[in-house]
């Protein structure tokens, strides 16, 4: 028996058409838009000026508070202005912007691609290095790593689980990244082990990935405490409090974090950049990127460096389509569609999917027939068809009384609505609100 | 960049899905239920199901152009269902007009009085049948027979159905397996060869029909299995008790109803509850209600009364009966 969550899921066609391709670099951009908020938190604080020389991997702005991260320059250069920019969500942002000349690394940075298995230090210094590369959660969350690692007082991390589940259609950048540097992961893993101080972790995968679970349970076999396990495939698998459910068996209370029930989870390609920083000294500058869609030419893995325009990223893969009616960044279900293709790759940019206008068209919206199908779908075991009118209706305290803040807007009930609801648009709005009447309410 | 991007939240696709295809997938279903219609009642079975069908889509469209002036939603196929179904209730031999009162009562006042799809508490076809039950009862209990009627329609020669003439003669003090001599055997019965509504007379095609519509997602099984399954164990307590004044539980099934009511009036999408757990209770209570009017009430069948006595109950059922959180039972280790 594969391992999954319990409730609710669905299983959108997967569309992995650029799986099993190899990862390929592209030609550095003449330019590139590095943004200041590639994390959740405040922005990083720039400390270059217009003007100035950077090389490859050098600090360019310092995070600031809790939940913020170091950004570094990810192309040698010259600094052309500090100003702001549309990033994904369309919101303008300051970001600090390099012309790209030759490719120069600051020094220290070993930007080789040899394996450095060994590594004798401890879970401090670990953890210190991974701070400074200014390493987030790849998978989109964009959460600093260094952030998780430090358990709160009074919590005890017992697990490391790490997300190679990659359940969202089309992407494959995990994928290709687990079948191309299994061992660098292994290393990876066993540093977050020791910094966490835990002694065992655990690799979920989603079962359409024969290849890379074989690959990883080989590897695996050589390490201490690591085990690898097949999870099935259904959407939302890779959902954070759904993974730890199906791994461990445990539910992070609602409210909660998973550390409440021992367990810190990882994404696949956060456990890679945590490789490079500790063992290759490189901040996270560059990261795997799926480009794909189905009137896509060329569907690709593409090694990228941050700030690197969206653009660069669809002529490399063959062009725009004719056809195109959203690009979207990140995944179909969960990803951000662009109001244009000069938006720069961020840490989180996990994919660029590109969809024709057929695809990305919505249906028109028609009554609930109450076919419950929504309430059977959602992993939280939520009822959307109640949670919409609700928030429709600013009804904010018997949303909350609801639970709509369990929901994690994965938009399985939107995506199987038969009478194609926009279930979480609304949803989604009403969350935000009880989540400013809560804040307020701490206050 | 010229192109003008398309800027929406997520999710970015959807399943496809839509009501007219579930509607569809419906009426699919019904195709074999249909078809064992024409072949034990012929024209009658054919007049009924097209009047009923033509009206309650007309219902539909002229209260919502003249009355509601909304959108004209016909094409979601809801009307057509709800016609087939009604029709299904209903005797082959019932006058053309009481059809149309029938129809118009379902849609009119089942349906679109509570501002259409998805609003209606009581099953809009049964709601119709009721109607006609209460007004018509003597045109609504009388039953054609099977095969011999197919070239009759108002003047088909009637008889009881198996359920009426047991109920008959446990109430003349005899004993039931006298009663189930002049019966027809368990086999005829499961192919559909009795007296009875157009719809609720062949097991055989109901649980094809069933079977489609599980593999289609149309609807679950809970509801159908624990319906069917509690007047099973009901039935079959009474029948332990004292066989000789309380029918099989295997003939409960599949006379009166049973099958037609928890295969396709109890899953009406939009009354029944939202849940697995409110569905099994509403399933449960649909089946008990059901026995105790066969057994303790004067009509020998009661699906109908015991679904929308159910349905009343459903909006309460939804309030209370709440999916279990994910996060709420707290594993720490
Ligand atoms: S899936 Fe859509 S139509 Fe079905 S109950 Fe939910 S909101 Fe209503
Ligand atoms: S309510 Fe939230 S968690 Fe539930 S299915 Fe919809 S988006 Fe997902």
């Amino acid at each position: 028996m594969l391992k999954t969550f319990p409730k609710g899921g669905v299983h959108p066609p997967e569309n992995k058409l650029s799986a099993h391709l190899p990862i390929r670099q592209i030609p550095l951009p003449p330019s590139v838009t590095i943004l200041l908020s590639q994390h959740m938190g405040a922005p990083a604080k720039a400390i270059v000026e217009k003007g100035d020389q950077v090389r490859a991997g050098q600090l360019i702005a310092t995070g600031e508070g809790f939940l913020s991260g170091n950004v570094h320059a990810s192309v040698s250069g010259k600094v052309t202005r500090i100003d702001e920019v549309q990033d994904a969500s369309g919101y303008k942002r300051q970001a600090v912007f390099i012309e790209t000349a030759g490719d120069e690394w600051f020094e220290g940075i070993k930007s080789d691609d040899i394996l450095e298995k060994d590594f004798d230090i401890d879970g401090q210094e670990i953890i210190k290095r991974i701070t400074e590369a200014g390493i987030v959660g790849l998978g989109g969350a964009t959460f600093p790593s260094h952030v998780k690692l430090n358990v709160p007082r009074g919590k005890k991390a017992k697990f490391l689980v790490v997300n190679g589940v990659e359940c969202e259609p089309y992407l494959t950048s995990d994928h290709a990244l687990m079948l191309e540097k299994g061992e660098e992961i292994m290393v990876g893993v066993q540093l977050l082990k020791k910094a966490l101080n835990v002694k065992l972790a655990h690799i979920g995968i989603e079962n359409n990935k024969p290849d890379a679970i074989r690959h990883l349970k080989e590897l695996s076999a050589k390490h201490e405490g690591i085990q690898v396990h097949a999870l099935k495939v259904k959407y939302p698998q890779g959902g954070e409090k759904q993974l730890i459910r199906a791994i461990t068996g445990r539910e992070v209370p609602s409210g909660g974090l998973p550390v409440d029930v021992g367990v810190v989870v990882f994404n696949i390609g956060t456990v890679y950049a945590v490789y490079e920083a500790v063992q290759k000294n490189k901040p996270l500058i560059e990261r795997i990127v799926t480009i794909t869609g189905k009137d896509i030419k060329q569907p690709s893995n593409f090694r990228v460096r941050i700030g690197t325009p969206i653009s660069a990223l669809i002529e490399a893969a063959g062009g725009l389509p004719e056809n195109t009616g959203k690009v979207i960044m990140g995944g179909p279900m969960m990803g951000k569609a662009l109001g244009n293709s000069e938006v720069p790759v961020v840490k989180g940019t996990s994919g660029i999917l590109i969809l024709s206008d057929t695809e990305s068209s919505r249906s028109i919206i028609q009554p609930c027939i109450r076919c419950a199908k929504c309430v059977s779908v959602c992993p939280m075991c939520l009822e959307p068809y109640l949670l919409m009118p609700l928030a429709q209706q600013n009804k904010f305290d018997t949303l909350e009384a609801a639970h709509v803040m369990d929901c994690i807007e994965c938009g399985s009930c939107s995506y199987i609505c038969p009478a194609s609801r926009p279930l979480l648009d609304y949803i989604r709005q009403g969350k935000s609100s009880v989540g400013k009447i809560i804040r307020s309410r701490k206050k | 960049m010229s192109k003008l991007l398309t800027v929406s939240p997520s999710p970015h696709i959807n399943s496809n899905q839509s009501v007219e295809k579930l509607m569809f997938g419906v009426v699919i279903s019904l195709v074999p239920v249909f078809l064992a219609s024409l072949y034990f009642f012929g024209i009658g079975a054919l007049i009924i199901t097209t009047i009923s069908i033509v009206t309650c889509m007309l219902t539909e469209m002229i209260i919502q152009k003249y009355l509601l002036q909304t959108e004209i939603r016909i094409r979601d196929g809801s009307a057509i269902v709800t016609g087939l179904l009604l029709a299904f209730n209903l005797p082959s031999n019932l006058p053309w007009w009481m059809v149309v009162l029938g129809s118009v009562f379902a849609i009119g006042i089942g349906k679109m009085t509570y501002g259409g799809l998805g609003n209606n508490p009581f099953n809009p076809a049964l709601a119709g049948r009721v109607f006609l039950l209460i007004s018509f009862p003597v045109q609504m209990t009388s039953w054609p027979l099977p095969i011999t009627s197919r070239m009759h329609y108002i003047d088909a020669a009637t008889g009881a159905t198996p359920l009426g003439y047991v109920k008959e003669a446990i109430r003349n003090g005899e004993t039931v397996s006298d009663a189930m001599t002049q019966l027809p055997d368990h086999m005829q019965m499961f192919l559909g060869q009795m007296s009875g509504s157009l719809g609720e007379i062949s097991a055989l095609a109901l649980i094809i029909g069933f079977l489609w519509m599980l593999y289609k997602r149309i609807i679950t099984w809970h509801i159908p299995v624990i319906m069917v399954g509690t007047v099973y164990i009901f039935t079959g307590l009474l029948w332990l008790i004292d066989p000789s004044k309380n029918a099989a539980p295997l003939f409960h099934i599949l006379t009166g109803g049973v099958l037609l009511g928890a295969i396709y009036m109890a899953t009406d999408l939009v009354t029944s509850p939202m849940t697995k757990t409110g569905m099994v209770i509403y399933a449960a209570g649909i089946g008990i209600i059901t026995v105790v009017i066969r057994v303790f009430g004067s009509y020998p069948e009661g699906v109908s009364f015991a679904i929308l006595i159910m349905n009343a109950f459903v909006p309460l059922i939804n309030k209370y009966v709440k999916p279990s959180r994910f996060g709420k039972e707290v594993k720490h280790g």
